[in-house]
């Protein structure tokens, strides 16, 4: 395939109007031994029926959720995504855009973003909301970055309750020497309070949860936001998307920072990207805010407007001293979750929450009567759980594929063994768990 | 007027108060909602404890048609690709091809859980293998990520790369160097990774000055990040020089691979003698922007670099299958799960659609339209490094304001009222009034040239005076914004009216 | 270009007011022509000292910022507080209402090393 329409004859006549003979006269600044001076070893192009079929034969050696009943969460979910959301994106205004920096011809973008940052801070309980990052853990170290810089100190408390893969990203960054990672024991699957307290003894910029946990369990917000703000420490909640349309959000329990992965708004799981990290904080630390943020203003007829505002925290403009390196979001991933919350609503989202709590407590407690399984802790959780299964997990993982089941996700832990993480949304029926159990007793 | 707004014809310049999602709809309108319960209910209250939300959040409350009207009519206020030319210098602003839409969303791509068996995602640990392949061929580095999910994401990875691989030797050093032409993602990047950064000054035709390079490099000296062709759309002809120059010193040479589209094929930062490259897929790879994303900014090292790289990594083994991998001294993750996968597919899909020489041509005709349209404009713009120019030129509004007053600024914006999509202006910062123009090999000779009329009638209306200019643009959705107003009293989210 | 002949000038563009052993200083006209439509002022706080070339600040318009760079040494003793609401009083009256905070010096040489009204115009002018 080729998407240049420039013709031979059109290319003679532009290059006589440039003035040279031949396309290599061009590449003349290029040193000669620099010059690649063979054909690019790649196979010859494809035309759009080829490829296609190559697409489809990468994409049938596959087993994706349609063919395989999923139990795995675990940071990234198996929602329902209206058809509207996808309908909104292909939009190619939306699409085909660069990120809005000509105000006057990107209201769509902008508009779109502004409705997203209301929508998060509703959810979250936060009064402003940047344009998104690239995903939940980029989000969580951001807010690890911008606690540093608020309180002028390195050391973040980080929960073992957070997603592990989050928590290494962060390990990396801190790798730079600006900032001292340490990770704070649970107690059964949340936060252990005594490892808190003792560690907030010493000074530190930051105390960072997840709500709920990694193995699911909820976690006591008023109590660890408490610890902190005592020891004079920021708070940070990690929290998941659907279910802040049941539990009360962090910003109630006076968070400074709330991050997560927006995924589960009508992104689809794609191996695990892109979904989007949204990011929201308190109006008295906008300035430290990374990211993006949109503004509503006036134009000179003042008419309502919308524009990218406070830029002199960002790269472009305060380069070495920016709050961050980011220079863009995950634009169409916000649009898709604005969408995606205009479609369900305040009371869609709430019963998508309750329905996926619901289906998750009814897997719960049949897989617990099998005898198979065991909970190693008790405790609330919402529609993810831990349990321990009686036997090789991981043969009892390969087993339920060959029956067409994702059976979560196996997790190696330092204190319980092999356990089994398993999430249940909305799109999960009890015809579908019960024949999971049932399997499960034919083991 | 404000009832009337949401059914303005498209096209029309839409005037007055807007409504937002929140203002629309009526409160017991709903378009989606959760499945008919088979389970039994249970109540949230019961199973979150006290954690139970007490106020719930004020989410619109609309129904599907009011959905699509709403975001149709936003659709209609953006200016994208699709809807005209979009010269906008350094974002490789070219054509998104619609098959690689529907590749990243089939059901065998979209539909896969991250922690699945990867006996389970053969095919798309085949694509990511592929893909790397084929930037290492194309960057002439053996070593590739996909992790990083953006242009300045892959800066990240590839300056804790080198620190690592520092630290090996025995010591991170302090410093990297940038010269004044860099994108503010450079020195942002650099301050990430606890380095300070050294900025030195081009030289007369915009290059790399190689003695204030030498004279800064020592070995404090980290890395010494360089985008080529460069910001002002030049290729260094000096590189190879510049590179010797970095490692005699025992630092790393970055290449910025964000004017990667003028090279395909023709030359590779690896032969260049660049130890690491971050490669936009957005950009050059033409997975689309997405007004801001997402996109994904892969790294491509040396191999002697490769085993410090961000993992997962994807790998063939000898039996054919395939598999994720971690480099034996990674950094470790620089994101969750696997990168942006679905455009992943995106770029592949588009890789191997053009294929070697597919690749090859776009480089040349992207470097043939730019110097074409930089010849048309140069007898009425001032063109201050004027040359043959790779895949994008810098032209100055610097002389159009000394005669007229018009500044770059008001061009861009008048530029609206032509149908186009400014170039970027203001940048790069050694440019005074600077008009960034890259026009991409997807552009027919028609828009080509259209702009150029466009451009040198700007020029002809700025010599009749500057009001004209200084309140354009007249024809779009809204004109120019109160800028400081946004900044001084932030509006950052809509607020119901009674609060 | 007229400068008001009343107060000394630094080339960072700030003037600073002789009234007692306090002074005040605030930024020139000339230097919030240059910077364009002020947004927002990072002030310190009073009981700050302030170091002779160090910063004290930062001066942001839409697209920029700008350090504050001290003309001289002291103590803080007062804080346009009103700048934090309505920046744009630096555009309006740059050497009035405008001012940033009021200092009681450490060392009044430094006033001498300063330049007059006349000077000040002059620099500016030659650019």
């Amino acid at each position: 395939m080729r998407h240049i329409s420039i013709t031979c004859e059109q290319r003679e006549a532009m290059l006589a109007a440039v003035g040279v003979e031949r396309i290599e006269d061009l590449f003349c600044d290029v040193p000669p031994e620099a010059m690649l001076s063979r054909p690019l070893d790649l196979d010859e192009g494809l035309s759009e029926i080829d490829l296609v079929r190559r697409l489809r034969s990468l994409a049938d050696a596959n087993t994706s959720a349609s063919s395989l009943v999923g139990f795995a969460g675990a940071g990234c979910y198996d929602h329902y995504i209206p058809s509207v959301v996808d309908h909104v994106i292909r939009r190619p205004e939306f699409f085909t855009a660069y990120t809005p920096y000509q105000p006057e011809v990107s209201q769509g973008t902008l508009q779109a973003i502004y409705e997203y940052q209301t929508m998060i801070c509703e959810l979250t309980g936060m009064d402003v909301a940047n344009a998104s990052m690239y995903d939940g853990a980029t989000a969580f170290v951001e807010a690890a970055l911008m606690a540093c810089r608020l309180k002028k100190r390195s050391r973040v408390l980080v929960s073992d309750g957070v997603h592990p893969e989050w928590i290494e990203t962060l390990e990396t960054y801190a790798d730079s020497g600006l900032i001292e990672v340490e990770v704070i024991d649970r107690a059964g699957s949340t936060t252990s309070h005594e490892a808190v307290a003792s560690a907030l003894a010493t000074d530190a910029a930051a105390l960072l949860v997840a709500n709920p946990c990694f193995l699911g369990g909820i976690e006591d917000l008023e109590t660890l936001g408490g610890l902190a703000r005592d020891a004079g420490a920021l708070f940070v909640v990690a929290a998941n998307p659907i279910l802040l349309g049941v539990v009360e959000p962090p910003g109630v329990f006076r968070a400074d920072i709330v991050v997560g992965e927006g995924q589960p708004f009508g992104c689809p799981m794609s191996l695990g990207g892109p979904g989007l990290g949204f990011f929201a904080c308190r109006s008295e630390h906008v300035r430290q805010m990374p990211g993006r943020v949109v503004g509503r203003t006036v134009d000179v007829d003042g008419n309502d407007a919308f524009v990218l505002t406070l830029s002199t925290r960002e790269q472009h403009i305060r380069r070495e001293k920016a709050t961050s390196n980011i220079c863009s979001n995950h634009a169409l991933n916000a649009l898709a979750a604005g969408v995606y919350l205009s479609a369900v609503g305040r009371d869609g989202l709430a019963q998508i929450a309750r329905s996926c709590v619901s289906k998750a407590h009814y897997l719960r407690a049949r897989l617990l009567e099998t005898g198979r399984f065991s909970s190693p802790w008790e405790g609330p959780f919402g529609y993810e759980f831990a349990l321990a299964y009686d036997g090789d997990a991981f043969e009892m993982h390969d087993r339920m594929r060959e029956r067409g089941i994702l059976a979560g996700v196996i997790i190696e832990s330092d204190d319980h063994g092999d356990l089994v993480l398993f999430a249940v949304t909305e799109k999960r029926t009890r015809d579908e768990m019960d024949a999971f159990v049932a399997e499960v007793i034919s083991l | 007027m404000s009832e009337s707004l949401a059914n303005t014809p498209a096209g029309a310049p839409v005037r007055g108060p807007r409504q937002t999602i929140f203002e629309i709809g009526a409160p017991e309108s709903s378009c989606v909602l959760g499945p008919a319960l088979d389970v039994p209910d249970i109540d949230p209250a019961e199973a979150l404890g006290c954690a139970v939300r007490s106020v719930p959040p004020k989410l619109p409350h609309v129904t599907e048609l009011e959905i699509m009207r709403h975001y149709s009519h936003l659709a209609e206020m953006n200016f994208g690709v699709d809807s005209g030319f979009y010269p906008l210098g350094s974002c490789t602003m070219k054509y998104n091809p619609r098959v690689n839409e529907d590749a990243c969303r089939l059901e065998g791509f979209a539909g896969l859980h991250p922690y699945q068996p990867v006996e389970t995602i053969q095919g798309a640990l085949e694509l990511m293998c592929g893909l790397s392949e084929a930037l290492a061929e194309v960057s002439g580095l053996p070593g590739v990520t996909l992790q990083p999910a953006a242009g300045a994401h892959g800066e990240l990875a590839a300056l804790l790369v080198f620190r690592a691989a520092h630290v090996a030797r025995g010591n991170p050093r302090t410093k990297v160097v940038i010269p004044d032409t860099a994108h503010g993602t450079n020195p942002a990047t650099v301050s990430m990774c606890g380095y300070e950064t050294v900025t030195i000054a081009s030289d007369e035709n915009g290059f790399v000055d190689v003695d204030a390079l030498k004279a800064v490099l020592d070995t404090d000296v980290a890395a010494f990040m360089l985008t080529n062709p460069n910001t002002l759309g030049l290729f260094d002809p000096r590189i190879l020089e510049i590179t010797e120059a970095v490692h005699s010193v025992g630092a790393y040479a970055y290449c910025d691979g964000a004017n990667l589209n003028a090279i395909l094929g023709i030359t590779r930062p690896g032969d260049m003698g660049f130890d690491a490259l971050h490669i936009n897929l957005h950009k050059t790879f033409s997975t689309p922007h997405g007004g801001g994303g997402p996109g994904a900014g892969p790294v491509c090292v040396t191999e002697e670099l490769a085993r410090f790289l961000p993992g997962p990594v994807p790998v063939a083994f000898d039996d054919g299958t395939f598999g994720f991998d971690w480099p034996e001294r990674s950094i470790g993750r620089v994101r969750g799960f696997h990168g942006n996968f679905g455009v992943l597919v995106r770029a592949y899909a588009y890789t191997i659609a053009l294929g070697a020489q597919g690749l090859k041509e776009v480089a040349e005709q992207a470097v043939l339209s730019a110097n074409y349209l930089r010849t048309r404009l140069r007898d009425h713009y001032s063109v201050p490094y004027d040359r043959i120019c790779m895949h994008e030129f810098v032209l100055s509004a610097a002389d159009l304001k000394r005669d007229t007053g018009v500044r770059a600024l008001d061009v861009a914006k008048r530029l609206l009222d032509h149908g186009f999509h400014p170039p970027t202006v203001y940048f790069p910062l050694l440019v005074e009034e600077a008009l960034m123009i890259e026009p991409t090999e997807t552009e027919p000779l028609a828009a080509l040239d259209a702009f150029a009329e466009a451009m040198i009638a700007i020029a002809q209306e700025a010599s009749l005076g500057t009001e004209l200019m200084r309140g354009a643009p007249y024809t779009t959705p809204v004109r120019r914004l109160d800028e400081a107003r946004a900044a001084r009293q932030p509006d950052l989210r809509w607020t119901p009216p009674e609060e | 270009m007229g400068h008001p002949s009343d107060r000394s000038y630094s080339e960072d563009h700030e003037w600073v007011l002789v009234q007692g052993d306090v002074v005040t200083v605030g930024i020139t006209d000339f230097a919030q022509d240059q910077l364009g439509e002020v947004v927002y002022i990072e002030l310190p706080s009073t009981g700050d000292t302030m170091n002779q070339g160090e910063t004290f600040g930062e001066i942001e318009s839409v697209k920029s910022v700008s350090e504050l760079i001290s003309p001289l040494s002291g103590e803080i003793v007062e804080v346009n507080s009103a700048l934090s609401d309505t920046p744009e009083t630096v555009n309006a009256d740059p050497h009035g209402e405008g001012w940033m905070v009021k200092v009681r010096l450490s060392d009044a040489a430094q006033i001498d090393a300063l330049m007059s009204a006349g000077e000040y115009d002059s620099f500016v002018t030659k650019g």
